[in-house]
């Protein structure tokens, strides 16, 4: 193990290396999570753009496809073999090296242990290994586009026979799918030594007067996700493990018997199940969709607060919100499967646990709107893109109680309803959530302020632009245009259906133009910004107790000694309209 | 003033902040949820295996009480030995006897790798001469040999794993390095893959039995 956390104050390491590569400290490593998901990020929009190019101009040739693939796109026509694989590698690295990375291993470890008054995590050493084999499995993740056949086109959810029969179901299927088991078993070592440390961190390290219930809820949502990938993705270890066999050592964990594949009987593998695997997966898979939006929920809570300068309503509920979403988020995965073949009264049973999920869902979504409620509220980018989370999270949560249902289910499971409802809740909310986090932290982080009119000028663009693109999806879903399709122009009934691709195309370019003006923003303030204050937003958390940027051990060698929760803000009879955590108690004191 | 604030939410509740709710260092705690994530990998694999052997009624039962059921309890056997030596280890390093924990780590290492050799030389016999792999066997159901080897598989890498972990903790014990609780915490990690083994045997072996 790694080495154990200390409670005296430690220097800063000398030299380039040891400072700021394989730093120890969990605030560069925070940094660096978060542009190895900046990075992954754009990859994962270019391949989001290329497949809105392909779905409504299928036909034509552009020269530098034949270049980047000359097989895959010869003449600069895509096959619907290429277009499968951008699907599956948009689909693999904007979830595992985005969503899960940037709120949960990004912002978690750089505020986790400064909210909770820490000098680091538990386990410094195992948080630097957690980066680097992150970057690993980036890195053979990528390294898919560029062997021999090009990269999987099984989806983000591998599924089998397609994924363990090898290159005879398609060019990617070869080495391609192989790479990419291979870089998700790594990123489930990655996030089990992450989650040990998040959860030791939370219980072991809180400063003196930190009690559970004083935590901001940020850190209750950090807690929860990591206990959702210490559980989560030491499954999908074992899945990829029994897929991994199935493909090298002639194993047929998920291969029935009897199977016809690109004109040829599979002789050689009998006995095994794909729902085995989905089974597998979707244990792994349903956790991994609050793993994306949890801590999204928590920035949002956090800042709602803030910005409207009231307590959160119902801190308590919120809490509690959290811990039975994570304890749901084990008991329904049987609701992707409703179209696999599933006993009716099986699926009767996850459609009523999944329809629970929408108390607790419903419990945040109100407290939110309550914690708004005759606030005076102040309309920084951050509180925005909050808004705008909760605007999403209401929108993509309410066609999940339409999929929830296995009769509805089986229309709309494999139609861009689908598509348009996970985007808007677990992808562009989550989004959002990053987007709050980025400009509420950015300047404890790097020291500036980021600038505000082109905050809000990208906040607008991206809000009017994610909903053009996703809501439609549903409308066309509904008129059944089925997902995964490459191109669905010569089919009759579909073929009503291209101007609504086209608008949700030119949306989609609109949005990721947008997001030049972020990338702009992001590094202008970098260098150019306004000096930041300490306390920029008037917030009572512990990490605004401290200079910005934070020194090294974060406090200075000083305990921090808290005394308050987290939102008591308008308090009457205070001095201001907020009380630090570490303000010295006041006499008739109530916990938020 | 502020000693007896400290003092005040101390008295409270044990999850007050200031210190671990568990008295103990950060280490053990991680190694409990290490054991625990891994508890789930095994789980996983226990349940592919179930749920394989459900949905092949003509699963095969081969394995013969002579010699396969004693020569997988004599392995047993060495296993659940080593757990006791590791007991013995964390409390002579309790006791700061030094030199007695690491003979006794050195014992439990002796009894893994006993484990080892009697597993390993347990596969190269159904490979060589039963003709099991983990592709087909002779028995029918070719998932047969596919769980077995992927259960019992990783079962192993995790024993190895665990004597190269009480190797690096044996010479440091001897060096004076390390104090009783990493030996603790190595304990922890050795009796959870002996826990897992007992989960093993039976749903493994015993019910692959012969009967």
């Amino acid at each position: 193990m790694a080495a154990p956390a200390t409670h005296t104050a430690h220097h800063a390491p000398d030299g380039f290396i040891r400072k700021y590569v394989f730093s120890l400290d969990h605030k560069v490593i925070g940094i660096q999570y978060y542009f190895l998901g900046l990075f992954s990020v754009f990859i994962g929009m270019a391949l989001s753009l290329l497949m809105r190019f392909h779905m409504v101009n299928p036909e034509a040739k552009v020269a530098w496809f034949a270049k980047l693939w000359p097989s895959a796109a010869a003449g600069g026509m895509m096959t619907p073999e290429l277009y499968l694989s951008l699907m599956t590698m948009h689909g693999t690295i904007m979830v595992f090296f985005v969503l899960t990375t940037v709120p949960q291993s990004g912002f978690g470890n750089y505020f986790l242990p400064i909210q909770i008054g820490a000098e680091d995590m538990a386990f410094p050493v195992l948080n630097m290994m957690s980066f680097w084999t992150t970057f690993l499995a980036l890195v053979v993740m990528v390294s898919a586009f560029f062997v021999q056949g090009g990269a999987p086109l099984a989806g983000w959810t591998g599924y089998p026979p397609l994924s363990g029969l090898g290159r005879l179901t398609g060019p990617g299927e070869g080495l391609g799918q192989t790479l990419w088991i291979v870089s998700i078993a790594i990123f489930c070592g990655a996030s089990l030594m992450g989650a040990i440390n998040f959860i030791a961190t939370t219980v072991d390290l809180r400063c003196r007067g930190m009690r559970l219930m004083r935590m901001p809820l940020t850190c209750w949502t950090w807690l929860v996700t990591a206990i959702l990938a210490l559980l989560g993705f030491a499954v999908l270890l074992a899945a990829g493990v029994l897929l991994i066999l199935d493909r090298s050592a002639g194993t047929s964990f998920f291969i029935p018997g009897g199977l016809m594949v690109s004109d040829q009987i599979i002789t050689n593998h009998k006995g095994g199940s794909p729902l085995l695997w989905q089974h597998l997966f979707w244990f792994f898979g349903h956790p991994e969709v609050y793993i994306a939006i949890l801590p999204g929920m928590g920035v949002t809570s956090h800042l709602l607060a803030t910005f409207s300068r009231k307590p959160v309503f119902g801190y308590k509920a919120m809490v509690y919100a959290v811990l039975s979403i994570g304890f749901l988020g084990f008991l329904v995965w049987g609701h992707h499967m409703f179209m696999s073949g599933m006993n009716p009264y099986s699926a009767m049973a996850f459609s009523v646990l999944t329809m629970c999920i929408g108390v607790p869902s419903a419990i945040k979504t109100f407290n939110w709107i309550g914690t708004l409620w005759g606030g005076k509220i102040h309309f920084d980018t951050a509180m925005m893109f909050s808004l705008g989370f909760v605007s999403l999270f209401v929108t993509g949560g309410i066609s999940g109680i339409f999929l929830g249902q296995p009769a509805l289910d089986l229309y709309f499971h494999d139609t861009y309803f689908v598509v348009g409802h996970f985007h808007m809740i677990m992808g562009v909310a989550a989004i959002f959530g990053m987007f709050a986090g980025t400009f509420y932290w950015f300047p404890k982080m790097f020291g500036r302020m980021m600038n505000e009119t082109l905050g809000k000028i990208h906040f607008y663009a991206t809000f009017i632009g994610v909903y053009c693109i996703f809501t439609p999806m549903h409308f066309v879903g509904l008129a059944g245009n089925p997902r995964r399709y490459s191109d669905f122009s010569n089919v009759e009934y579909l073929a009503g259906l291209m101007p609504v691709h086209k608008f949700m195309t030119q949306a989609a370019y609109f949005t990721a133009a947008a997001q030049i003006l972020f990338l702009i923003n992001l590094f202008w303030s970098l260098k150019k910004g306004p000096k930041a204050p300490m306390n920029p937003w008037h917030s009572t958390s512990l990490e605004w107790t401290i200079p910005s940027p934070p020194p090294f051990d974060n406090f200075a060698g000083v305990h921090p000694v808290v005394n308050h929760g987290p939102y008591e803000f308008s308090v009457p009879g205070a001095p201001n309209d907020f009380i630090m955590q570490t303000d010295p108690p006041t006499e008739q004191h109530h916990d938020a | 003033m502020s000693t007896h604030a400290a003092a005040a939410t101390t008295s409270a509740s044990h999850w007050d902040g200031g210190h671990s709710p568990y008295a103990t260092n950060s280490k053990k705690f991680g190694m409990w949820l290490f054991i625990i994530s891994d508890a789930l990998t095994f789980s996983a694999l226990l349940f592919a295996y179930t749920y394989s052997r459900v949905s092949n009624p003509d699963w095969p039962t081969p394995f013969h009480f002579n010699p396969s059921i004693i020569f997988s309890s004599v392995m047993t056997f060495a296993l659940l030995t080593s757990s006791l030596t590791m007991v013995m280890a964390v409390h002579s390093m309790n006791q700061g006897n030094r030199k007695a924990a690491a003979r006794w780590i050195l014992a439990t290492m002796l009894a893994g790798a006993t484990f080892v050799g009697l597993h390993l030389t347990e596969w190269l016999n159904l490979i060589n001469n039963e003709h099991v792999t983990p592709a087909s066997n002779p028995w029918g159901v070719p998932l047969f040999g596919a769980t077995f080897f992927g259960i019992t598989g990783l079962h192993m890498t995790h024993v190895v794993i665990g004597i190269i972990y009480l190797g690096i903790i044996c010479q440091a014990v001897m060096r004076g390095k390390f104090k009783a609780e990493d030996v603790e915490v190595a304990g922890l990690y050795w009796h959870f893959v002996d826990l897992v083994w007992m989960f093993v045997f039976p749903l493994v072996y015993l019910m692959s039995a012969k009967i």
